[in-house]
């Protein structure tokens, strides 16, 4: 099943639903280990992404990511806006004019996301954040589109990486972000920007396989 | 012209109130707060970040001064969305937010291009004030441990 732009709206309406239904439990990590609105602003984020997709179907799969890009940085704000939206930007241009996405394209789209994350923040593996996260997911992602793997199985690999590197912060003491402030207390919760994208990425596996 | 300055906080009265010391010292100088959310609450606001960049380069450049982390990321997404040519004269300069703001004000405020107004800020990183303990062995000084 090819990914193309209808199939991509639908798969960015099941990231929010996803987001609106984990937001107090993301609010929560965000208050253990943060400032507490990490589940408000990602829940503001999609609302008003859904919001524009309402307003008028997008119709390219990159017009897609660009709007929520564009939408998540100037609605989320904290750290997350720009550190989504600039995964969002990035992977919109690296799927380029392509009317539909294979697996391959899927991947790619996941490493440059995950890139741009990086450059951004500057997180390295290990620092307890949603790099943390994306980092096995982008592994798992080229390793089943090396494979030959639909857009569903990479992403589904990818979700599943996210959710294991999402459970291995737990132990870690943060070293970017707020919760860096409390040095070891930080030990000992998910990082809540690595579960989000850990939840991101299965909403966008359910959704492709649908 | 000169050198312009926008201040990234969380707090939209941190900014307007930095904004507002800063100026009494360089009062020709086009210094724009930039804090807080859209709508006024703690955060930072991409869209409010990026109309102070326009508002602050009137063509001789500007940098720009943040408060904490995610302050950086903001500004640093708004920079992303310059036309090339205003890119290159505004840059973020990572220094304490209120030293460095007055520091490089000044730099502005005497005639100071892009580079010394960056000089300026930089300077933040490395002063002292004019007291207070800067260490734990001055704090044991002053109360020496039980």
């Amino acid at each position: 099943m090819a990914c193309d732009a209808a199939t991509t709206v639908a798969a960015i309406r099941a990231v929010a639903a996803t987001v609106a239904e984990h937001k107090v439990e993301l609010t929560h990590l965000d208050r253990d280990i943060g400032d507490g609105d990490h589940g408000e602003n990602l829940s503001r984020g999609f609302t008003a992404v859904i919001t524009k997709l309402d307003a008028g179907a997008p119709e390219t799969p990159t017009a897609v990511l660009k709007l929520v890009a564009t939408t998540l940085i100037s609605t989320v704000g904290g750290a997350s806006g720009p550190l989504f939206g600039t995964a969002f930007l990035r992977a919109a241009t690296s799927v380029g004019d392509a009317e539909a996405l294979d697996g391959a394209a899927v991947a790619g789209a996941l490493t440059a996301a995950r890139d741009g994350v990086v450059a951004r923040g500057k997180a390295e593996s290990g620092d307890k954040t949603m790099v943390d996260a994306l980092t096995p997911a982008v592994i798992a992602a080229k390793a089943a589109a090396e494979g030959g793997g639909s857009v569903t199985e990479v992403l589904s690999a990818a979700a599943d990486a996210a959710a294991e590197g999402t459970a291995a912060t737990f132990p870690l003491q943060a070293r970017k972000g707020r919760a860096s402030y409390l040095g070891e207390r930080s030990i000992g919760h998910i990082d809540p920007g690595a579960q989000s994208t850990a939840y991101l990425l299965r909403a966008l596996a359910g959704a492709a396989s649908d | 012209m000169s050198v312009g300055l926008v201040l990234v906080s969380h707090s939209r009265e941190l900014a307007q109130g930095l904004a507002d010391v800063a100026r009494q010292m360089a009062p020709s100088v086009t210094i724009v707060p930039a804090g807080g959310t859209d709508d006024g609450g703690i955060g930072t606001s991409f869209d409010l970040i990026a109309a102070a960049i326009g508002e602050a380069d009137q063509g001789d450049g500007a940098i720009l001064l943040y408060d904490l982390g995610s302050g950086y990321l903001t500004a640093s997404t708004a920079m992303e969305f310059l036309e090339p040519d205003q890119a290159d004269r505004v840059v973020i300069v990572d220094a304490p937010l209120v030293q460095g703001a007055v520091s490089a004000a000044i730099s502005s405020q005497v005639g100071g291009d892009l580079r010394a107004v960056v000089s300026g800020a930089l300077e933040a990183r490395r002063a002292n004030g004019p007291g207070g303990v800067r260490s734990l062995d001055d704090l044991d000084r002053l109360t020496p441990p039980r």
